[in-house]
């Protein structure tokens, strides 16, 4: 019998069976969440379906962070409909301005080893720290909350190595947009992406973050990484290394393929509209005007995001035809960037700043997008109408690219001043 | 068996283009949200649909967001079921949850406006415009199951629990 992906080794715990790819099996839940804008189909559908408990109300959680603060009575109305069941049966509630589901996840909640469901796509994010985090529709995460359990097909796993060393001004984003280009948008489609390699070892969890996170954009089940040193400090830096295990797949573990990726190679990337895998090299966006430069999300909305989008603004303006909109993830990252001086940064250099939480991403509040009007974000996703209007067009790229592109007002090469 | 007309899709129909985030605010009050299904891909979809039509769509049918509101809507407007060459993971598995009814085909040779018979039984897809017939892939065992009790919910009002040994 061969060794086990970092997938199968999981579901092996969580099933209580030898779980190997392509079985269907249940697994016990450890975490379940939804969202705002997700979340009330879920209350209405644990209802429906006769549930009154919660199976593990600690470990069940509802995030209001879409509509942060909500823009209108509809989605005050939803909000209200969460604060009220969050109150009915203990289940735990983040309410607005704490910041977006997936980063107070990683922040507070997910531990290497852990099945998590979310009713948001991005619950992929938890991979990063070791965890079997995967997105499900509101029904099934009601399902979910009340049994304490689920079934899942066992993924097969494609596994990733990043060899090489990452250029200077090429991030984490770039590779995962390359990688989303490199296999398409259904590439890993009921797939498990697992990351490794030398250079993913010296990745910092937000890196880590940003790419288990954008995992879902070629389909994926799950992407995730073993769990290490860098998994141990920043627990420890969130106050709970009691929750670190260690957590990696056998040497002799099964994949469906292995791609090597040499990172030396890579160059500052760029997704085009209307789809995440439509990616190019810089060069090949360069130039093309911007009206509205999103920095922030779950993707790129980390201490370390913000950071490195403040050293290229210090000192500068954004250009008068470009505007800067600026969300922290959480209100940890805000109260970072306060003490750090990055808000002092982005205001002198005339960027706006959001609550922490979703923003500008999905296209309900916070920097709707006009006619014929053109973005560079640092989000997830860019299809047609995604940020609010589908005569409008979204460019996705790393923070550093942001930055630099809101200062010129056009797509910019952050390698010219990193 | 069911008889409708194909209303043609292309690749990446993603959950945006489906039921946008911008109307986010009718997701309480989903027979509002429908009339605005698919608006983004096709402006006159959700006044031309009838009952029994169906979605045809290429390659990786509801990519996106995990917003359960897509396929809900989709079958509030009364398709019949949507047929793609394939679906994303995620809007496959709430279909199914939600009892609307998908099918995995080869569909470049259905055209927009053909009539298509489809016997769910079977998997066969009749295109009585082009007088072809098309085979479809199987739907796997247990998710099989849960379609045939209407979704998710009445599946488990019925069985209490998953059961896996009973759909080997």
């Amino acid at each position: 019998m061969t060794g086990k992906t970092l997938a199968e080794k999981i579901l092996t715990e969580k099933s209580g069976r030898d779980a190997r790819a392509g079985d269907i099996i249940v697994a016990k839940v450890d975490l379940a969440f939804v969202q705002d804008t997700t979340g009330p189909l879920t209350v209405r559908e644990f209802k429906n379906a006769g549930f009154e408990k919660l199976a593990n109300p600690a470990r069940t959680y509802l995030f209001l962070d879409h509509a942060a603060p909500s823009p209108n009575r509809q989605l005050s109305n939803d909000q209200v409909l969460l604060r009220q069941f969050a109150q009915e049966t203990s289940a735990q509630i983040s309410d607005v301005g704490n910041g977006v589901c997936h980063q107070i996840v990683a922040e507070r909640i997910a531990r290497p080893g852990d099945v998590i469901v979310g009713a948001d796509s991005h619950t992929v994010s938890a991979g990063a720290l070791g965890a079997f985090a995967t997105g499900m529709g509101s029904t099934d995460v009601a399902v979910a909350m009340a049994l304490g359990k689920t079934w899942f097909k066992v993924p097969e796993t494609i596994k990733v190595i990043l060899r090489g060393e990452m250029p200077r001004g090429v991030f984490a984003k770039d590779f995962i947009l390359y990688l989303i280009g490199l296999i398409g948008a259904e590439g890993a489609t009921y797939k498990a992406l697992e990351f490794g390699g030398e250079v993913v070892k010296s990745m910092s969890i937000s890196e880590r973050l940003t790419i288990a996170n954008m995992a879902i954009e070629a389909g994926a089940k799950i992407g995730i990484f073993p769990s290490d040193e860098k998994t141990r400090d920043y627990l420890i830096e969130q106050g709970r290394e009691s929750d670190f295990r260690e957590i990696s797949p056998d040497s002799d573990a099964a994949y469906e393929k292995v791609l090597m990726i040499n990172a030396s190679g890579l160059v500052p990337m760029v997704a085009k509209p209307h789809r995440v895998d439509n990616v190019a090299r810089i060069d090949e966006a360069k130039g093309i005007k911007v009206d509205e430069v999103f920095l922030g999300t779950c993707t790129n909305g980390r201490i370390e995001d913000l950071g490195v989008a403040a050293r290229i603004l210090k000192g500068k303006r954004c250009h008068p035809h470009t505007r800067l909109i600026i969300a922290p993830a959480s209100r940890q990252v805000l109260g970072q960037a306060i003490r750090l001086g990055y808000v002092e940064t982005f205001l002198e250099a005339g960027a706006l700043i959001l609550p922490p939480g979703c923003g500008a991403c999905l296209g309900l509040h916070q920097g709707v997008l006009g006619d014929g009007e053109i973005c560079l974000s640092t989000a997830n996703r860019n299809f047609k109408g995604r940020m609010g209007n589908p005569e409008a067009f979204i460019y996705l790229a790393s923070p550093a690219t942001a930055a630099l592109s809101a200062i010129k007002g056009e797509i910019s090469d952050p390698r010219e001043v990193l | 068996m069911t008889l409708g007309r194909a209303f043609k899709f292309g690749d990446d129909i993603s959950t945006d283009l489906i039921a946008p985030g911008r109307l986010a605010h009718l997701r309480s009050n989903l027979p509002e949200l429908a009339k605005h299904v698919l608006e983004d891909a096709d402006p006159s979809f959700a006044q031309r649909v009838r009952p029994g039509d169906f979605i045809v769509a290429s390659r990786n049918f509801g990519l996106g967001s995990s917003r359960e509101h897509a396929p809900l809507i989709i079958k509030m407007s009364g398709v019949g079921a949507v047929i793609a060459k394939s679906f994303a993971r995620i809007f496959f598995r709430n279909a199914i949850n939600i009892g609307l009814p998908l099918l995995v085909a080869d569909t470049d040779e259905i055209d927009d406006g053909d009539e298509l018979e489809v016997n769910f039984k079977d998997g066969l897809i009749e295109d009585i415009t082009k007088g072809r017939t098309i085979t479809t892939s199987p739907i796997p065992d247990f998710m099989l199951g849960i379609l045939n009790e209407g979704g998710l919910l009445p599946y488990l009002r019925k069985f209490g629990d998953f059961k896996l040994e009973e759909h080997k």
